[in-house]
Formats: C-alpha cells, structure tokens, sequence
C-alpha cells in the first residue's frame, strides 16, 4: 500500500503536468472543435447544396478514418508538405478535426428534431424569420443538442490520450515516462484512471443533471 | 433540405441570392483543394518515385498484412465483445440487486477510462510480473472491455426499447420471465439494435489503429514503415493517403451498411421496438 502512494507522491510533478496537459487540450479543442463543427452543421442545414455538400463529404471521410491516423498524418506527413507544426499544436488541431466531425452531426439531427409545425405555427401568428429562428427554432433544437454534446465532449476528454502516441506529455503519456524509472506499472495506471474519474465524473454528472433538465415532453 | 424547419422555400430573390452564394462557395472550395493540390504539388508529392513502392509486390504484401492484423484484432476483439457485453447486460437488466450492481459498476468503469489507457493495463502489467502478452492481445483485451461495455448498453437499450406491453401480454397468457426474455423480447430486441451495434464495430475497427502505440504491426503501423524510407524520399504523404483510402472505404462500407439497415428498420416494421438512434454519439466516438 505504501508503495502504491509512494508511486503518486514520488512523481507528483509528473502526474501534475501530465493532468494539467490532459486538461489544456481539452479545453482547447473543446473550444475550436465547438466553434468548427458548428460552422460545418450549419452547412449542411444550409440551403446552399454545394455547403451541405461540402459538410457531408467532412463528416463521411473524417467519421470513418481513426483518430491515431489523423494524428500520424499531422505529426508525419503534413511536415514534408512544409507546413511544420508542433506536437501541441498538432494533438489540438488532431482533436479538433476530429471531434468537429461529431459535433456537426449533433447539431444537424439536433436541428432536425424541431417539428417543422413549430416553425409553421410560429410563421402563422406573424412572428418575423430572427423572431422564428432566435425564439421558437433554436431554443428548442438547443435542449435536444446538449446531452449529446457533452457526450462528445466527455469522448474527447478520453481521446486525448491518443496524444501519448505522439510526444506530447498529457496524462496517457505518464506510463511510458514511467517505465524509464523502473516503477511498477500496475500503481501507474491505477493512479491514471483515479485522475481521470476525478475529471469525467463532474462531465458525467453535469450531463445526466442536464438531460433532466432539458428534456422536452413530446 | 426543403424540409428544414430554418427557413422557407425561398422566392425569386431570395433564389438568387443563394445561388449566388452557392457559386461562391463552390469557389471557395474548388480554391481550397487547389491549394492542397498546389501544396502537394510543390513539395514534390506527385514525384514518381515517392509512389514507385507501391508497384513492388513486397511493399503491397506489407499492406495486406497490415490489413490482415487489423481485421484480426477487430474480429477477435469483436468475438469476445460480443458476449461480454451480452452477460453484463443481461446483468443490468437483472431483478437481482446482487447482480445488478457490480454489473452497473464494471460497465461504468469500463466507459469512463480512456481506451489507450484499458490497453495499457493489457500491455504493461504482465511485462511487470513476467509474463509475456503479445500486443495483439494487449489490444484486443483493451478494446473488449471498452466495446464490450458499451455493447452492453445498447443491448440494454434494445431490450428497454421493445415496449412494455409486448412482456405484460407475454407475461398474462402464463409465460415464465426466461421465456418472456427469450421468445417475445430479445427477437424484437435484436432487430431494433442491429444498425447500433454495426455502427459500434465501426467504432472497434477505427479503435485497433491505437494498436500503432504499442506497436501492434497493424495497417498504421505499416504506414509509418513505407513512409518512412529513405530511398524513397521519405513517402508518408502518399504512404498515409493509401492506408487512408482503406480506412476510410472499409469503415464506410460498415457505416453505410449500419445506415441502411436502420432505414429499412423504420421502413419494414416486423418488431414493435423503434430501432435505437444511431446518432447517439455516445457510442460512436
């Protein structure tokens, strides 16, 4: 058992720096995977075809090609195309590619869950196209897209491990930093998946308290 | 689509102004792959000798090999899923506390921690003890327990979706609670999840690619070999383009398989159970 805290207390700078990574790429790619696949949902909701066209090819190609392969191909290939990125800046771009393929497709089929009725309905008693929109159209499809956004997000959380693969220091990398000190791998690990209870827990919860909340009678 | 709830269909103006802005996007987008081409282009992507590999046989075995190791992981780890996911269903599903709980418990578990890190356990614990595990089976373990468990929630799902008359009526002309389970629920059940559960193995089959962390020789690893050689100018554009391409048309195939067995399920309705949603992206991640 000491030996077990000792693996902790021993390298808690490593675990710190580790989680803190875990946590920047999180929040980073949270942040630009949001903004990115809502502008690629907006097309394909738009009534442009060349932009649904064009938003439906992402969403196809990126859906089915795995997350380590856009990261390999980032941190490989895109360097002998002469555009040099760093191993950070690679695992956010990766993560953010990636997860904004997800993010596009709640916000597509969220949209899609409003009854047409509803704007109809909103469209007979006068209300003008932003009074529709901004007060009958998006508040609604907005309660049926956060549950599965969150979900999304709590998938990305766990998808920054994928990081460890390519050089970038984040908390699925502490194993292998390990290993180089000879410390027992089974107490590592252990230590890890404690961390990330303690970052998906509140995630988890949030979204469980969310989808109660927002759930729409129908 | 016209059906979109976002706006009307447009009048003559409103026509013209989108397809001016179709025009414009589709420049847009014809200019961005130029540019991508462009870039290709002049970083010499195009230069014959980074795709000469290719014509040798030896470099297209590597490939099939590749490919070979990632189907078999994905199957094998789809075999053991499978039932895994079967039994801790059943688990939840259970009146008994005593197997409901810790069935709950391992499938929560199992969801919450990181696939990479699941793997790790199966990689790096029995080299602590001395044993040795070859990493095909570090990865396999990884990804059963990961799918297993989430498997296991959409054959809960599945079995919740078929409604609840369905049992009632099973259970009022005398049938016992294992045939109710066996004759009434699980065929209507199976039908219902059967688009879910092919959208899951895309998720596994994606998932073997972290076998390239700890080395597994699968079809991204071979990808990081070809691309890597010297004598051919170190090729890991077109190296990636190809592995790429398979990727992309074997999970594509199985998602469109997924696709088209859901709308055939909503459009043949031989089960009461509405057919679960496949963008539940909880699971497809």
């Amino acid at each position: 058992m000491t030996e077990f805290l000792h693996v902790l207390t021993d390298h808690w700078d490593l675990f710190l720096k580790g989680f803190g990574n875990t946590v920047k790429l999180f929040l980073v790619a949270a942040v630009g995977s949001l903004l990115l696949g809502t502008l690629l949902g907006a097309f394909r909701v738009s009534p442009i075809p060349a932009l649904r066209w064009f938003g439906g090819a992402y969403v196809n190609i990126v859906r089915n090609t795995p997350l380590t392969l856009v990261f390999a191909f980032l941190v490989f290939a895109v360097p002998k195309l002469d555009v040099n990125l760093e191993y950070q800046t690679a695992a956010f771009t990766a993560l953010t590619v990636y997860t904004a393929a997800f993010i596009c497709e709640v916000v597509r089929s969220g949209v899609n869950t409003v009854a047409p009725g509803q704007a109809e309905a909103a469209r007979a008693l006068g209300l003008t196209f932003d009074q529709v929109l901004l007060q009958v159209v998006l508040p609604q499809a907005f309660r049926s897209m956060v549950p599965p956004l969150m979900s999304v997000l709590i998938a990305m959380l766990k998808n920054t491990t994928v990081a460890a693969g390519f050089s970038v220091l984040e908390a699925g990398a502490i194993p292998s930093y390990m290993s180089e000190f000879g410390e027992p791998q089974f107490y590592v690990l252990i230590w890890i998946v404690v961390g990330f209870l303690i970052l998906i827990t509140p995630l988890v919860l949030l979204q469980r308290f969310l989808e109660r909340k927002l759930t729409v009678a129908r | 689509m016209s059906s979109s709830v976002l706006y009307d269909l447009p009048g003559p103006r409103g026509r013209r102004r989108n397809q001016i802005i179709g025009v414009l996007a589709t420049l847009a987008i014809i200019g961005l792959l130029a540019w991508v081409i462009y870039r290709f282009y002049k970083t010499g992507q195009f230069e014959p000798r980074r795709w000469d590999q290719f014509k040798f046989k030896a470099v297209q075995l590597e490939i099939v090999h590749g490919l070979v190791a990632t189907l078999k992981a994905a199957g094998l780890a789809t075999l053991l899923a499978v039932p895994f996911g079967a039994i801790f269903a059943a688990g939840r599903l259970s009146d008994h506390r005593i197997l409901r709980v810790p069935s709950s418990w391992v499938v929560e578990l199992f969801r919450a921690i990181p696939l990479l890190i699941l793997i790790f356990f199966g990689y790096y614990v029995p080299l602590q003890y001395g044993w040795s595990i070859s990493n095909l089976w570090a990865l396999v373990i990884g990804l059963t327990l990961y799918n297993g468990s989430v498997l296991a929630e959409i054959f809960r799902a599945g079995v919740n979706a078929v409604p609840r008359g369905q049992s009632e009526a099973a259970y009022a002309i005398g049938m016992r609670k294992n045939q109710v389970l066996r004759l009434i629920l699980l065929p209507q059940a199976v039908r219902s999840m059967l688009p879910a559960i092919v959208s899951q193995l895309v998720v596994l089959l994606k998932d073997t690619a972290l076998g390239f962390i700890i080395t597994y020789p699968e079809l991204l690893t071979v990808g990081k070999t070809i691309g890597g050689r010297l004598a051919f100018g170190f090729p890991y554009v077109p190296a990636y383009l190809v592995i790429g391409t398979i990727y992309i048309s074997i999970c594509g195939m199985l998602s469109f398989f997924a696709w088209w067995l859901q709308r055939r399920m909503t459009r043949v309705r031989t089960t009461a159970a509405k057919p679960l949603p496949l963008t539940d992206v909880n699971r497809q991640v």
